[in-house]
């Protein structure tokens, strides 16, 4: 592999993998901030008021990490695309540009409205500056998915003779079904993460013996809206995406199982480890027929494998794909089955002191990240060898004027950059939890 | 016909991120020596909090309408200036978190600490926008296929193999420096009173002959670097109209600081950054960035322009999202009007 284009593909996929981190919280806290001040807003109870504060300092954090991680994003695609930015700019920066001035002047406007604006703002406007941060997180994440979507399935665009790209509708990009599909499965696994991080607090809260009130609420409105989010990822996000990906991209589909010969009745390898080399599967624990009845609703259905593909269009890292696919199916159903066990707890009233249950909610903590990394690491490396789905390969589309020591140059320097930005936030988030929801409280004053 | 109009709209959108993030940028520039205690730091950071992150999304919505409109320029440019604009991206980040984490600590030692921080990546961010303009205009080292790629520094010479500082563009980064500083410090007086005020304007006297003998001076060496630049305006002699803009706003500022009308003085620096780089613009037309030997190479609104497709469509979303981010603004400027005070409040710098 030509050096420079390994230093940009890991550059781009370190600095967008690192930046993913904060936005998959922002958005799925920002709707669930929403309901807390809706439940103020009903119910009346200062109580509702104060998760909500406090769910806005966490949010606050996480959101200025998540801005200026995302900042280098919408330059990287000059800096280090050059050639891919050159020949798409046309269609891709479409929604890109969109996202900028249709997302985050509202987000910026309103964000310090509902971080410092209580007061001036009353009650009522202030759930409206609540809202419009939602509705702005929310269509950035669309933005960017239509994006994406484009580059995995290129709609509504011409080539012209220079070999540019253009964008002849525009509702096509925006209008695209794999942005559809792809929005609403990438917006529930944020919704995933942000209500597994609200029902956790409220667990450590529950285990330590403080603000329980506190606790109790957020544990209430995390398990709701989680088992909620964990079960659209599943039925029908994550069905949908599968068929319409194996639709649309059968390589990817078969590298993301390892699927190396064509099968009718194809079976679903649940553990293994794909050898790429031989073409087999070692150690494999597999589900007969299974992947063929996910796929096409029957279990006599042939799965293409990637015999059907010529090498040359085969993902290049199927282990890489393989790995990060079976990691996020697997943890999908593993929330799911956490937040159906959590669910029917707290229907019983029992949650609140299951304290084993509370202990398995508070350390599923880092694995809706991981998840989220993982669903988009099939998403990018299942659209390998290409950058534009069968139009423009990945060795096309790198800055060839950029050597790859300048590549590593920088690519240290945002890690270095990014160590610390981590330490801060780390910092100030532990801070903000132990400080604790409870308006004023010293440490002595915990006991809610 | 398209593609001027999208030249004037990037135009458009790069000033308005010059005019609205410089102040945030000289504000942050000038914190460290301006204001000295806490108190006043605070007063500083309320001034330019509500507002300088949205100040800030100009240039990320301009970067996203260039990429958009002139995709080969965002190619070409953002890869061949590719280290110092991460550096910029990096000064990015450290000044945003340097804005938002300092009031989460009460303790000197950790406010210090972003103090320092902030004021190093507002300077930093100065010099490489400074020099990023004056490289626009002295030209690049032009490829046959569009791109090239420049170094931080050569030999600090504006020759055929030039870096991205040289002299000239040296003397440009010290320019932007003087003259955002200027729009910074003059904000500041407008929005805060006390003796972070006085101090400021102590500042901005002294600044405002700076930026007066540095325009002078940079607008010399230009045209001894690139003595193109005067085409357009000998094509079209309307276009002297910018220099003297330029003149009458460096006049206004001084007339309106003396008088004490601290809201004209503002509004006239943010004229004079206007003019100078409408003047940059007109000077360049139809070019996007020279190439630094031959015309033949130059990236032009023509060859680095998106299709005919694109641009018309690009329209219909250009428009309804400005107007809207035009609005947003407007509403927070109104509900941010007037001086700030640390008494209490909502504020939390």
């Amino acid at each position: 592999m030509n050096d420079a284009l390994f230093i940009h593909r890991i550059h781009f996929a370190f600095t967008i993998t690192y930046h993913y981190l904060f936005p998959q919280l922002t958005m799925g806290l920002a709707p669930l901030i929403v309901v807390l001040k809706t439940l103020a807003l009903r119910t009346n109870r200062p109580v509702y008021d104060e998760a909500a504060r406090f769910w806005t300092k966490i949010f606050g954090i996480n959101f200025v990490a998540g801005v200026v991680t995302g900042i280098p994003m919408e330059f990287q695609f000059g800096t280090n695309w050059a050639r891919f930015s050159e020949f798409t700019g046309g269609v891709i920066a479409q929604p890109l540009a969109m996202e900028a001035v249709f997302s985050f002047f509202l987000e910026s406007a309103f964000l310090g409205l509902l971080l410092f604006g209580e007061r001036r703002l009353g009650r009522r406007g202030h759930w409206w500056a609540a809202f419009m941060v939602f509705a702005g997180s929310w269509l950035s994440g669309f933005f960017i998915v239509a994006a994406d979507a484009w580059m995995q399935h290129p709609v509504a665009y011409r080539i012209l003779p220079n070999g540019r790209f253009e964008v002849t509708s525009f509702w096509g990009v925006l209008t695209n079904p794999w942005a559809l599909i792809q929005y609403a499965h990438t917006m529930s696994g944020a919704l995933t993460t942000g209500s597994i991080v609200m029902a956790a607090l409220g667990a450590f809260y529950l285990l330590n013996r403080r603000d329980s009130e506190f606790g109790a609420i957020f544990l209430r409105v995390g398990v709701i809206a989680g088992i909620i989010a964990t079960i659209a990822q599943v039925f029908p996000t994550g069905d949908m995406h599968g068929k319409y990906m194996a639709q649309h991209q059968p390589a990817a589909t078969a590298g993301m199982e390892a699927l190396f010969e064509s099968k009718a009745g194809a079976p679903m390898v649940i553990l293994g480890q794909p050898d790429v080399e031989h073409q087999r599967i070692d150690n494999p624990i597999v589900v007969s027929k299974l992947l063929s009845f996910l796929i096409y609703g029957t279990t006599r259905a042939e799965v293409k494998g990637l015999d059907q593909f010529p090498k040359d269009q085969w993902p290049t890292n199927i282990p890489l794909l393989y790995f990060a696919y079976h990691v996020m199916a697997g943890l999908g159903t593993v929330f799911l089955a956490i937040m159906a066990v959590s669910a029917f707890l707290l229907w019983r009233g029992a949650l609140d002191h299951s304290r084993w249950m509370l202990w398995i909610l508070m350390l599923t903590t880092p694995f809706p990240f991981i998840a989220n990394t993982a669903g988009w690491l099939v998403a990018e490396t299942g659209r390998q060898p290409w950058l534009v789905y069968g139009l423009l390969r990945t060795e096309q589309g790198f800055s060839a004027n950029v050597s790859a020591a300048n590549g590593l140059f920088t690519l240290l320097g945002f890690m270095g950059l990014y160590a610390v930005l981590t330490l801060l936030y780390l910092f100030l988030m532990s801070r903000q939890i132990a400080e604790g929801p409870a308006p004023h409280t010293a440490v002595s004053g915990a006991q809610a | 016909m398209m593609e001027t109009v999208w030249f004037i709209l990037v135009a458009f959108m790069l000033t308005a991120y010059v005019v609205l993030d410089g102040f945030d940028l000289g504000a942050g520039a000038l914190h460290l020596i301006a204001a000295r205690t806490d108190e006043e730091r605070r007063l500083l950071l309320r001034s330019i909090g509500p507002v300088w992150d949205g100040n800030e999304v100009w240039l990320l919505a301009a970067g996203g309408t260039l990429f958009y409109a002139f995709p080969l320029l965002y190619a070409s440019s953002f890869s061949g200036f590719y280290l110092p604009l991460c550096m910029v991206l990096w000064l990015l980040v450290l000044r945003a978190i340097a804005i938002e984490f300092r009031a989460h600590l009460d303790n000197s030692l950790w406010r210090d600490f972003f103090d320092g921080m902030l004021s190093i990546a507002s300077l930093l961010l100065l010099v490489l926008f400074g020099a990023a303009l004056g490289n626009v205009i002295r030209g690049v080292p032009l490829g046959k296929d569009h791109y090239f790629f420049v170094p931080l520094w050569t030999d600090f010479a504006p020759g055929p193999n030039p870096g991205a500082l040289d002299w000239y563009t040296a003397l440009c980064a010290l320019m932007a420096i003087a003259a955002t500083s200027l729009h910074g410090a003059l904000y500041v007086i407008m929005k805060t009173t006390g003796p972070l005020q006085t101090r400021m304007g102590a500042i901005a006297n002294r600044l405002w002959p700076v930026v007066a003998v540095g325009t002078i001076a940079g607008l010399a060496a230009t045209v001894v670097v690139r003595p193109r630049v005067l085409d357009n305006y000998r094509a079209l002699p309307v276009g002297w109209i910018i220099p003297l803009a330029v003149v009458v706003a460096l006049g206004g500022i001084r007339y309106c600081s003396r008088r004490g009308s601290e809201r004209n003085a503002f509004l006239f620096s943010c004229g004079y950054l206007t003019a100078m780089l409408a003047g940059a613009a007109f000077a360049l037309y139809p070019v996007l960035l020279p190439s630094g030997s031959d015309p033949a190479l130059n990236l032009t609104i023509w060859n680095s322009s998106a299709g005919p497709s694109s641009l018309s469509i690009g329209l219909i979303w250009w428009s309804i999202g400005m107007a809207i981010a035009i609005g947003y603004s407007v509403l927070v400027y109104t509900m941010f009007r007037g001086k700030v005070d640390n008494s209490g409040g909502d504020g939390h710098y």
